[in-house]
């Protein structure tokens, strides 16, 4: 008799998702941080952010990572995520008008800390959809015990 | 000025962030938020009144590459009445909404709901008005299914499917717009379109506008929705969805399109005529054999949006005053019902008209708020109701349909015998033995509704000469046509 | 122009969809397949002539380029869309756990 039942999928699965998650955040902050020089920006990074947790919810089950990083935990993130977009926003304010690219001085063309405040955009919506992706996912996730008794 | 979304967005997302630890966070900040706004839509009001339009520029991108929202006659109007409504439907769910849990995350969606309708009323970019349009579409269908019994899921389901492929079809109207203009400005596009004139487009684009727009204001081939989603919802999401979404959404967002960007001629108002006359005297008809309060309700929804319609379809400047003033008065009085159906089944439990009577010496409040309401929405005087419908039957004979006019007098005395139902049902009668425990409602239920019953009686003087400035620069505004593009560019200078 | 009337025919299939399927699962992929059309023939809408993807890089010169706002629009509209997909998957959940079924003939108790 087992002593506890192993959630999730095959030993083969939780090995090759260990080495492939990190590298998939990686890639997925790469394109948030360089939304204004290649195609991407806020919402394709924030799915890739949510995509490598989602992994690892279905690799390993979901209590284990829900245990790591909780859904009040995800509800934070994406409420802050949201209030610093408004922020930036409310920034532009002191330039005279909303919205305004005021900050971070605009370097040269095609470096990586340009363009005022577009990355810190990117980020805000970065946060919010991978955490509201997250979130979703783990709602919806919630009712496939019921439908496997049957 | 961009304030108007931005107070709602902050209050909403503070919510959803503090709201499980400190429980009153929720109710404190909905409230002052909502009471900020309407005190910045009274002042926009005398801003109007001095300058006659202004144009804000976002981020300082001059149009028309960038994004501008206008503040004109029409926008303050409609500003003042979804700001006054919400201000005091937040009011009435501070006590209403105990019964639900996860009240918080109501105040979430309630502020994004209104983020979403102000973004809508102020915008002055057709692109931008379908993304409001959306942010506004999904929390309210959110928010039909707040509930989740049985019956508030079918019909949040329902809903969702019509609204999203109604947004589908105003998306396809953009997209074809766009490929013929090559702008996105509301004015710009005016401009352009005065020029190079294409009557097989306009027919398609005003075809495609009609259908997406009216199924979010329920006209009537379109109306299958609102049957269904009006009374699953909590009672002050009713009121808030038939008193202003309908209206923002639908009529407002049409209006809009119709009168500033193409331009109207006279097969179009006749189109919008038509559909305002069979709206009102369908809803009317079904209306009658209900016997659920709020289901009677929305079926009278159906019938008073036909009255607004077929008053901006008459295109002379009399029907669209009595348009545009019906369309004020509905949000009052639909607001006031809902929200007293809502203090009914607050106290007993129940929606069925036939269990109820006699309701008139437990509940004096709302029985006595109920009475001025449903003698508005029939039109007796002095009530503002009368006034509206006036106005709108007079310019129906000046214009010199006869029809419509008879139509709508046939309308209005079913609308009169239909409530006079309700009345006899719920409130007079004998008191039957198991409502004898019940007691009024909670103080702030009452204050929502007496308000709303004390700007009932005063909204007949709405149309002296004293107020007359108030609706006069909304008429004015929708009788420019495509001049609206020559104002926006004179105040950009 | 005939890449126009294929969105146009892949638009009515997903009505079609809509429209006449029982299963509360086909009405969602219908609705998908209606916002797909809709945004391909917002991004055809800005096709130009021999045109290149819209994106300044470091040391290429490109003159011709494709029109840049119908993709920054159509972003916008995924997202949307996303987002009311999700809203009603997770209402037809919640229907099929109160109604036992997911045919829609049988999901009627609101009528009248």
């Amino acid at each position: 008799m087992g002593n506890k039942k192993e959630t999730g999928m095959t030993v083969i699965v939780k090995t090759i998702t260990r080495l492939t998650v990190g590298l998939i955040l990686l890639y997925g902050i790469y394109i948030v941080l360089h939304g204004h020089l290649s195609p991407g920006g806020g919402f394709a990074g924030g799915v890739i952010i949510a995509l490598s947790f989602i992994h690892l919810m279905l690799a390993f089950g979901r209590e284990t990572v829900l245990r790591k990083f909780s859904q009040t935990a995800a509800s934070i993130v994406e409420s802050l995520g949201a209030l610093m977009f408004l922020l930036v926003a409310l920034l532009g304010f002191s330039g005279g008008y909303f919205f305004l690219n005021f900050f971070l001085q605009k370097g040269k063309p095609f470096d990586l800390f340009s363009a005022g405040i577009i990355p810190l955009c990117n980020i805000a919506i970065s946060l919010k959809v991978g955490a509201g992706l997250f979130a979703i996912f783990a709602a919806l996730i919630l009712f496939r015990g019921s439908g496997e008794e049957e | 000025m961009p304030f108007f979304v931005i107070i709602p967005l902050g209050a909403a997302f503070l919510v959803s962030l503090l709201g499980k630890k400190i429980k009153s966070v929720g109710d404190v900040l909905a409230n002052l938020g909502t009471l900020s706004l309407l005190i910045l839509s009274l002042y926009s009001i005398k801003l109007v009144n001095m300058y006659k339009v202004l144009v804000y520029e976002v981020g300082s991108w001059v149009p028309p590459i960038g994004i501008c929202l206008v503040l004109d006659g029409l926008t303050s109007f409609m500003l003042v009445t979804v700001n006054l409504v919400s201000f005091l439907i937040a009011l009435y769910s501070v006590n209403y909404m105990e019964k639900y849990t996860d009240k918080y995350r109501f105040y979430t969606l309630f502020m994004l709901m209104l983020a979403g309708m102000n973004g809508i009323i102020i915008t002055g970019d057709l692109f931008n008005l379908f993304v409001f349009l959306e942010i506004a579409s999904i929390s309210s269908y959110a928010l039909v299914a707040f509930g989740t019994e049985a019956e508030e899921l079918e019909a949040s389901f329902k809903y969702a499917i019509m609204g999203s492929v109604a947004s589908s079809f105003v998306l396809l109207g953009i997209a074809i717009l766009y490929a013929y203009t090559s702008t996105l400005n509301m004015a710009d596009i005016a401009n352009v379109l005065s020029s190079k004139p294409s009557p097989l487009l306009f027919s398609f684009l005003a075809v495609l506008f009609l259908s997406g727009f009216g199924l979010k204001a329920a006209l009537v081939p379109f109306h299958a929705w609102l049957p269904d989603a009006h009374p699953s919802a909590p009672a002050s999401i009713s009121a808030m969805l038939s008193g202003v979404l309908i209206k923002v959404l639908g009529v407002y967002a049409l209006v809009r399109i119709f009168f500033n960007v193409l331009g109207i001629n006279n097969f179009f108002l006749s189109m919008l005529m038509f559909l305002g006359v069979i709206s009102m005297l369908v809803g009317v008809f079904l209306a009658i054999g209900q016997w659920d309060f709020k289901r009677l309700l929305a079926y009278h929804s159906i019938s008073q949006i036909g009255y607004v319609v077929l008053g901006i379809g008459l295109g002379t400047p009399l029907g669209i005053l009595g348009g545009l003033f019906h369309l004020f008065n509905h949000s009052i009085f639909k607001s006031l019902l809902f929200l007293n159906s809502g203090a009914v089944e607050y106290s007993l439990g129940t929606r069925d008209l036939q269990k109820m009577g006699g309701l008139r010496e437990k509940m004096p409040i709302t029985a006595n708020t109920d009475l001025v309401a449903s003698m508005s929405i029939a039109g007796v005087p002095p009530f503002n109701g009368f006034f509206s419908k006036l106005i709108i039957i007079f310019a129906c004979i000046e214009a010199g349909r006869f029809g419509y006019a008879i139509c709508a007098i046939v309308g209005s005395i079913l609308t009169l015998a239909s409530f006079m139902k309700v009345q006899k049902y719920a409130f007079f009668g004998k008191l039957s033995q198991k409502w004898q425990q019940v007691k009024e409602v909670p103080v702030l239920m009452c204050l929502a509704m007496v308000v709303l019953a004390l700007i009932c009686l005063a909204g007949g003087l709405l149309i002296t000469p004293f107020f007359k400035s108030f609706l006069g620069s909304a008429v004015d505004v929708l009788l420019l046509g495509t001049g609206y593009s020559g104002t926006i560019f004179g105040a950009l200078k | 122009m005939s890449l126009y009337i294929l969105c146009l025919a892949l638009f009515c299939i997903g009505l079609y969809c809509v429209l006449r399927k029982r299963n509360i699962i086909k009405i969602i992929v219908g609705l998908g397949i209606i916002e797909y059309a809709v945004n391909l023939f917002f991004v055809l809408v800005g096709y130009r002539e021999h045109g290149r993807a819209p994106i300044l890089a470091k040391d290429q010169e490109i003159l011709n380029m494709v029109d840049p706002i119908p993709q920054a629009l159509v972003l916008t509209s995924i997202v949307i869309g996303l987002a009311v997909t999700a809203l009603i998957v997770a209402i037809a959940i919640r229907i099929f756990e109160k109604y036992g079924t997911f045919d829609i003939t049988k999901i009627r108790r609101l009528r009248g």
